[in-house]
């Protein structure tokens, strides 16, 4: 697996959210895009699962430009995403929800209960609500779902946009935590943040986005000792630390 | 105003409620579905009723041959005729909406146009089929053989109850049912519901959207042809404007059992069903489709979600 974005430009109606971004992402990593409220981290998630148009720019997914690939057909490719906001299913169990998430498989039936397991282990708290509906959990629980969800489709990149928004410090230490198991067992990450410090502590490398641009470019750790990015992006973080 | 009827008349009355109810359940079926994954009304569902009847009338007729003196059927050949004649109702109908779809609605969604856009060619689609029918028909009414003898088969009490009657609504109950489980179980029925609650969300799970919608628009359409099937075996005559009171009738029921949500629709049309025939027995006939328009206003005005909106929402589509 490798993810490759080539010079990308999106734009909404007149304006241009991604103005040039190029950033990869390699086999194993966690790679984290960091950066402030507006900073295009979201529609660059958007724009490599397809639900955004690329205005000019290559999206190379092992080699092979996907720029044109319709959105439902990514997920097959291996790319999968929890987005932001978590987009639970609201009036489906959670069962349904996990189930949905492996939709476009023709092995699901063969899969669906080993693959159900894998994510139960990861999360047991789904287990136990595996009947109550999506709309009806917790944040944090819905954070689980929309990841287990993702991992349904047994993804070779996980697109996680900001999967620690709106939970308290405990939940956010274990949301943090598992993110590093499921890399561990081999599935590369790309992970959007606010929350720097964690991410920084979790990622390989990582990018920092302002305005549509990649102003910063580095080793997660040397980005966690960056006086600017210190100053910039971890001002809470640091002090939490 | 005759409120005695409601006590001397009370099960034939609601008999023929019931049955009405679920020709409406079904024609809701198609409005309800739709707009649960378009948020768009499908003005043209009436239309694909009218399709549904004439289809019905000319199988039986031009295919079959049968005309207004042929003796009812019996036996197998009954069920034989009137299950080709069911399925081609549903075939016709379930195609033309698909088509409708594909022709009317979904080049303006890959542009992105608003809402606004759609209704509107929803209305224009509804008149093109409309007056094609009325030209090719040159306006006249076709009437539907009687392939099932009316008989009064069972008795509650001293009221006879008729073998058309019983078929609506057995008939009309199992495919609701079929529905139901179709879209709570399968996974394209699942994949219908996911569209419904988030269209974005859903594409990330691999749903192919424009197959969903020619989907929906598939199971709406043979529903609503199924009961062009049992209006015609019910009522036996067609014209190409059938559709519109009744599907504004239909329309009204979706809105009233809360529009985009199944049980709401088999809720609604069961109500509105034995709202108009009982208000048409206390009230006088000609008081029959103000009922309706009555209700709809009424919904729409103090309770715009529907009656049972709150209570059902899980089952939205
Ligand atoms: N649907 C939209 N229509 C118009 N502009 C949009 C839309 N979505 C995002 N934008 C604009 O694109 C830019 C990038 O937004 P994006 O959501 O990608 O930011 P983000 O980095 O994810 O921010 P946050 O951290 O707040 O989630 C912003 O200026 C935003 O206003
Ligand atoms: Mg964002």
């Amino acid at each position: 697996m490798r993810l490759e974005i080539k010079d990308l430009h999106v734009f909404y109606g007149k304006i241009e959210a991604i103005k040039g971004i190029s950033i990869t992402v390699n086999q194993g990593e966690i790679v984290t895009l960091i950066g402030a409220n507006g900073a295009g981290k979201t529609t660059m998630l958007k724009t490599i699962s397809g639900l955004r148009p690329v205005a000019s720019g290559q999206i190379l997914f092992d080699g092979k430009d996907i720029s044109k690939v319709p959105a439902h057909e990514r997920v097959g490719l291996g790319i999968s995403q929890a987005p932001e906001g978590r987009g639970i299913f609201p009036g489906m169990t959670v069962l349904e929800n996990l189930e949905i998430g492996k939709y476009f498989r023709k092995e699901r039936k063969s899969e669906m209960v080993e693959d159900l397991e894998k994510v139960y282990s990861l999360f047991p708290r789904l287990k136990e609500r595996a009947t109550q509906a999506g709309g009806t959990l917790s944040g944090g629980e819905q954070q689980m779902l929309a990841i287990g969800r993702a991992l349904m489709a047994r993804p070779k990149v996980l697109l996680l946009d900001e999967p620690s928004m709106g939970l308290a410090p405990m939940m956010i230490a274990n949301i943090f935590r598992i993110i590093t198991e499921i890399n561990n067992t081999g599935t590369t990450i790309l992970l959007v943040e606010q929350n720097a410090q964690q991410a920084l502590q979790r990622a390989h490398r990582a990018y920092v986005l302002e305005t549509g641009h990649v102003v910063k470019e580095a080793k997660a750790s040397d980005l966690l000792n960056d006086p600017a990015v210190r100053a910039a992006y971890l001002g809470t973080g640091a002090a939490n630390h | 105003m005759n409120f005695s009827v409601v006590v001397s008349q009370f099960w034939p009355l609601l008999i023929n409620g019931l049955a009405l109810g679920f020709i409406y359940v079904l024609i809701s079926l198609g409005y309800t579905m739709v707009y649960g994954v378009l948020r768009l009304i499908n003005f043209a569902n009436s239309e694909i009723f009218m399709v549904g009847t004439f289809a019905t009338v000319i199988v039986s007729r031009n295919f079959f041959g049968f005309n207004q003196n042929t003796d009812p059927l019996h036996g197998f050949k009954l069920v034989y005729t009137l299950g080709a004649c069911l399925l081609a109702s549903m075939l016709v109908s379930g195609v033309t909406a698909v088509l409708v779809e594909i022709v009317a609605y979904r080049r303006l969604r890959a542009k992105g146009t608003n809402r606004l856009a759609s209704l509107i060619s929803a209305i224009g689609v509804s008149i093109i089929l409309q007056e094609g029918v009325r030209i090719l028909t040159h306006s006249v009414p076709m009437s539907n053989p009687r392939l099932l003898r009316k008989a009064y088969i069972f008795n509650i009490g001293s009221v006879g109850l008729r073998v058309d009657t019983l078929l609506v609504i057995f008939f009309a109950a199992i495919l609701f049912f079929l529905v139901d489980r179709f879209v709570s179980k399968t996974l394209l029925g699942k994949a219908i519901r996911a569209v419904s609650m988030s269209e974005e969300t859903s594409k990330l799970m691999g749903v192919n959207l424009n197959r969903v919608i020619s989907a929906t628009f598939l199971i709406g359409g043979m529903m609503t042809g199924a009961a062009a099937f049992l209006y015609e075996t019910v009522y036996e005559n067609t014209k190409y404007n059938v559709g519109f009171s009744i599907g504004l009738a239909a329309f009204t029921a979706a809105v009233l059992g809360g529009i985009g949500n199944l049980r709401g629709a088999f809720l609604g049309g069961l109500s509105l069903g034995l709202l108009e025939e009982f208000a048409a027995a206390i009230l006088g006939t000609q008081w029959k489709s103000v009922t309706v328009f009555l209700v709809l206003v009424l919904v729409l005005l103090f309770k715009p979600n529907g009656l049972f909106g709150e209570a059902v929402q899980q089952t939205r589509v």
